[in-house]
């Protein structure tokens, strides 16, 4: 039931000449959660709507569904599910009327779809919502019913635009998790759009990390954030310590002292580190003056000046130093790793 | 507890109430006069009698009807062109659109003597249009429509009917059964308001009626306007000007600013 989709070089130019997608060449396995990720304003959407069938590619590009051409079916006979950043649910309509509503369409008699809604509310744990109007639900009610309206004409392809964004953190959490459950249940393929890089590492089982009209990465979680492909996505997922300085006699070299060289080239270098592969260490080989410690609760960050060019973080367990105070850092491997161009 | 409420609060509640009456005061003494037996020896001396209502329902049934045949008329056009250029206003964020919506209202800030005169002048000699009832209907859909459209266009854009027909469309929605299901019921409210508002003023527009039945001249319809006696009015205050007419009718139409609005 659930697709494979394929971009080729698929591009869009809006109306008034502006180039939202560069041509893309995308694969979106059967099954399989692909998070996009990136700022806003870099062809997210833009691209989501290509898949969905609210937009159409420049010429050459196609978009595939399991081989199929689907260029340019319009979204309605696409058979994929929807889900709007802003629900999107039609307040003339009941929860039920809503969740029906695409079955109603499809003339699904009437016994069946509503044991179809009841099943949907059920799995999305609302069911005494069937008769509620939309405007007295919550946030995180709509975006159930929105979830449940899409999935319950049981589409080839589930496409999500910013489907968390607009809820606060501790129910953004609370539904991360359970979407995240339903995808794995449903096997379904699914494709959401995030600028959120924590959903994004969450949810997908693939991120692709997008900016300014085109992928800059596509990989799992794991690949985005070790082994980054540009140095925008080394920033932009996750934080990022850039370690510029020289290589000599197996170290680098830092206004702080010295890393071990881990494999980098003699010479000038732009090494980086994540927070978590630095600690505090009384036998480090490289020292800097810590400005800040934020009590995390269940970790200290701590932000170090004077070890590299710029502030440097890390995180720590128990006892956080103070700010003024004096530290010594070490690096774990595979840290420092080069740090890849623009 | 109810909070006390201060000489403030008096004070809005007296000023308001005196709005009120002098608003309503006047309606009160038309409809005063209109059930007097003799208005002449006042309401008190003669007392209060329906014969005036009956006579005046005897001499223009005809003519009333007419107007509310009219207004119906115009509701039906403005509803058929209203809603889908409010439609297709509300689907379009593009400058043209909104420069079409602003053309939309011009006839709103023209005096209907202006666009009444303009109709005789552009539709005056076209065979026996000039001389039908839909003559007077085109004056009074041009007035109105901006009404509708307005009212309709401003409850689309607050349901953000845009993304709802793209909801409706990943259901499998075409256009036609998201029209149905999805279009008109949100837009309902509006739809509703404009045409409350388009047979108000569809009934209360005299001006444009007047020029144009003129035109009519043997229509009953003329009729209507005639019944409010505003051209023999006119005449008597020598504020009609001469202006070319039809040949049949005579040359009496006013083009003065004046925009009295009476209600039978």
């Amino acid at each position: 039931m659930s697709v494979a989709v394929d971009l080729r070089a698929c591009g869009f130019t809006h109306a008034d000449g502006t180039r939202a997608l560069l041509p893309t060449d995308l694969a979106i396995r059967a099954g399989e959660t692909l998070a996009v990720l990136g700022p806003s304003g870099c062809g997210k959407t833009t691209l989501l709507r290509l898949i969905a069938g609210l937009a159409f590619p420049d010429p050459p590009g196609r978009v595939l569904f399991d081989g199929r051409d689907v260029t340019r079916l319009p979204i309605e006979r696409r058979n994929v599910g929807m889900v709007f950043q802003s629900y999107a649910l039609f307040p003339n309509l009941d929860v039920a009327g809503n969740v029906g509503y695409g079955l109603r369409l499809r003339n699904v008699p009437r016994a069946e779809r509503e044991e179809r809604v009841a099943r949907w509310l059920a799995m999305m744990r609302i069911p005494e919502l069937a008769h509620r109007r939309v405007d007295q639900l919550s946030g995180g009610q709509r975006q159930r019913v929105a979830l449940a309206r899409a999935l319950a004409v049981e589409p080839g392809l589930l496409l999500l635009d910013e489907p968390l964004t607009a809820l606060d953190a501790k129910l953004r959490e609370e539904l991360r998790v359970e979407v995240s459950a339903l995808l794995r249940e449903l096997r379904i393929t699914a494709v959401f759009v995030t600028h959120d890089q924590a959903e994004a590492m969450a949810l997908g089982d693939r991120v692709a990390v997008m900016r300014a009209g085109r992928i800059e990465q596509v990989g799992t979680a794991e690949e985005i954030y070790h082994r980054p492909a540009t140095r925008f996505v080394a920033e932009f997922v996750g934080t990022l310590n850039v370690l510029a300085g020289t290589v000599q006699d197996g170290a680098l070299h830092l206004p702080g002292g010295t890393l071990p060289a881990n494999g980098l080239a003699p010479g000038p270098a732009v090494a980086a580190c994540r927070p978590e592969q630095l600690r505090l260490d009384p036998e480090g080989t490289l020292s800097g003056r810590v400005t800040a410690a934020f009590f995390l609760g269940d970790r200290v960050r701590v932000v170090i000046e004077g070890a590299a060019a710029g502030p440097i973080t890390l995180e720590t367990t128990g006892a956080g130093p103070r700010p003024g105070d004096i530290v010594r850092l070490s690096a774990a491997p595979p840290a420092p790793w080069r740090l890849p161009g623009p | 507890m109810r909070p006390r409420r201060g000489a403030g609060f008096a004070a809005g509640v007296a000023f308001t109430g005196l709005v009120a009456v002098f608003l309503i005061f006047p309606v009160f003494l038309s409809v005063l006069a209109g059930v007097t037996a003799n208005y002449q020896r006042g309401v008190f001396a003669s007392g209060v009698t329906l014969a005036w209502v009956e006579r005046v329902l005897d001499l223009y049934a005809h003519t009333i009807g007419l107007s509310l045949g009219l207004a119906l008329a115009t509701l039906a056009c403005t509803l058929v062109l209203g809603v889908p250029v409010a439609y297709a206003l509300a689907r379009n964020p593009g400058r043209l659109a909104r420069l079409a919506e602003e053309a939309l209202v011009m006839p709103v800030a023209i005096p209907g003597i202006a666009t009444g005169l303009a109709l005789i002048l552009a539709w005056g000699a076209v065979g026996g249009f000039r001389t039908h009832w839909t003559f007077i209907l085109v004056g009074h859909v041009l007035f109105t429509l901006p009404f509708m459209v307005r009212a309709t266009l401003a409850v689309m854009l607050a349901v953000n009917l845009p993304t709802l027909e793209e909801a409706a469309r990943s259901l499998g929605a075409g256009f036609l059964a998201r029209f149905r299901t999805v279009v008109l019921p949100n837009a309902a409210p509006g739809i509703l308001a404009g045409s409350l508002m388009v047979v108000t003023l569809s009934l209360g527009e005299f001006n444009m009626t007047s020029d144009a039945a003129h035109a009519v001249h043997h229509d009953p319809a003329g009729r209507a306007c005639r019944l409010l006696r505003l051209d023999a009015a006119r005449d008597r205050l020598g504020l009609h000007a001469r202006l070319p007419g039809p040949a049949r009718s005579p040359p009496r139409r006013s083009a003065m600013g004046i925009r009295p609005r009476l209600r039978p």
